[in-house]
């Protein structure tokens, strides 16, 4: 393996994730329940998601500093990842809600209805149709230099324009969602006991580590497809 | 960054503008096919579905005045402003051209689609400062993203997939501004239209960073 060191700690991380998340004591709250113990693994996608946007967007503005077309290999493997973890965030997300959301009563689609209409999943998909658009948009350029230049612009004004409003907007309106008195995510003082919290902080460590590992792997087979290119 | 090459691009907009109108009546009928388009299927909205409607017309009604300023430039053209102009004057002589123009076209789509669909705002001095302000803002964003789709050689459909999923809280604020004059008895909300206008200086900026690198071909 290349650069082992932090790929054994996020090995180590999700092992510890997966054992501890599953097997410790976590506080038993009405209609969460044993459900509380998917906060390890939803919270942790949203995270590594949002880390992972963050990267790419750094690289999209080192490209622009430098005009180095390897930086663009760098974003738009962030990105790509990113958009994985966010979809992992919904599957996880969408477990939990069929267990604490969803009325057993109503029929299938007006569970849907209801959860899908809540803020803080339409910011979440906001954010993802915009990294789509992100890849469409590099998709319609054929020009390699251009198509990074592109891409760059548009991944730093979207970031910069949406990402504010994504966490300022939820925190505003009604929500089912947790986290309506602040952090959507991180509210460890009132949500999370303090044995969940020596769960969590790896966990999410862990999470991000597989994410920016994911996306290093790319990044490497691309340098390595593109060898002529990029020397 | 001298005021007088932005007054010039500027002028050479309008003039443009003045000389080939039919993109400008070419709006003007596009609000009227679509209201009567509306007029026919609901005839009296409530106020809520009326603002809903009003700002998906407005939407469009944006997109199709400002995607013209980068989709029509021609690439000689460009070339030729990029040996005489710095990219800072030209975009910013392009927010001005665009603001100016969406001024006029919300003034005039307020009256058309109120003229069929009916006014339910209580407070209408109030109202037009938001529209005014809200379609400012969604021009400005279309404004520099058709800079980017220009770019792209794409038709305006790239300008909609990369537009809607940025403008949605800029919308999501326009909404809340239009929903408050509804009724009488609310008072306007300044926290929604403070942000608004932060967001456009947002916009501003970023477009004035940015447009530096999209210009260069």
């Amino acid at each position: 393996m290349h650069k082992t060191w932090w790929k054994i700690i996020c090995i180590f991380l999700l092992i510890y994730t997966f054992t501890a998340g599953l097997l410790f004591d976590v506080p038993y709250l009405p209609i969460l329940e044993e459900t509380i113990r998917n906060l390890y693994f939803h919270v942790g996608m949203w995270f590594a998601m949002m880390l992972l946007f963050t990267v790419s967007v750094i690289y999209a503005v080192l490209y622009l500093k430098k005009l180095d077309i390897r930086y663009d290999v760098i974003s738009r493997h962030f990105a790509v990842t990113g958009i994985l973890f966010g979809l992992l965030g919904y599957a996880t997300g969408a477990i939990w809600a069929s267990f604490t959301w969803a009325d057993p009563n109503n029929s299938f689609f007006d569970n849907f209805k209801t959860i899908v209409r809540d803020p803080k999943l339409i910011g979440a998909a906001i954010s993802l149709f915009v990294y789509f658009a992100y890849l469409i948009l590099r998709d319609s350029v054929t020009d390699p230099d251009k198509k990074a230049r592109i891409s760059a612009v548009y991944n730093i004004f979207a970031y910069a324009l949406l990402f504010p409003a994504l966490w300022i907007i939820p925190r505003i309106l009604p929500s089912l969602h947790p986290g309506q008195e602040g952090n959507p995510a991180l509210d460890v003082k009132n949500d999370i006991s303090a044995g969940m919290r020596i769960v969590f902080y790896p966990a999410v460590i862990g999470w991000t580590l597989l994410g920016v590992w994911i996306a290093t792997l790319k990044i490497r087979m691309t340098f390595l497809k593109n060898k002529l290119m990029f020397e | 960054m001298s005021s007088k090459i932005i007054f010039a691009h500027l002028k050479k907009d309008i003039l443009l503008e003045i000389r080939q109108q039919y993109s400008f009546y070419g709006i003007i009928l596009y609000t009227l096919a679509t209201v009567f388009v509306l007029y026919n299927s609901i005839k009296e909205p409530e106020p809520q579905v009326w603002s809903g409607l009003f700002w998906v017309i407005q939407l469009f009604i944006c997109i199709n005045a400002v995607a013209k300023s980068f989709l029509n430039e021609k690439k000689e053209r460009m070339l030729y402003m990029y040996s005489v102009t710095h990219p800072v004057q030209f975009i910013v002589a392009k927010f001005i051209f665009n603001s100016l123009l969406i001024v006029i076209m919300s003034l005039l789509s307020i009256f058309l689609y109120s003229l069929f669909m009916g006014f339910p705002i209580k407070q209408s001095g109030l109202f037009i400062l938001v529209v005014i302000t809200g379609s400012w803002s969604l021009s400005m964003v279309f404004t520099f993203l058709s800079a980017i789709a220009a770019k792209a050689q794409q038709n305006a459909a790239i300008l909609v997939i990369l537009g809607f999923p940025i403008l949605l809280p800029q919308l999501f604020l326009i909404y809340q501004l239009t929903e408050s004059l509804l009724s009488t008895g609310k008072s306007f909300p300044l926290v929604p239209f403070f942000m608004l206008l932060s967001l456009d200086l947002l916009v501003f900026l970023l477009a004035v960073i940015l447009f530096p690198f999209l210009w260069k071909d």
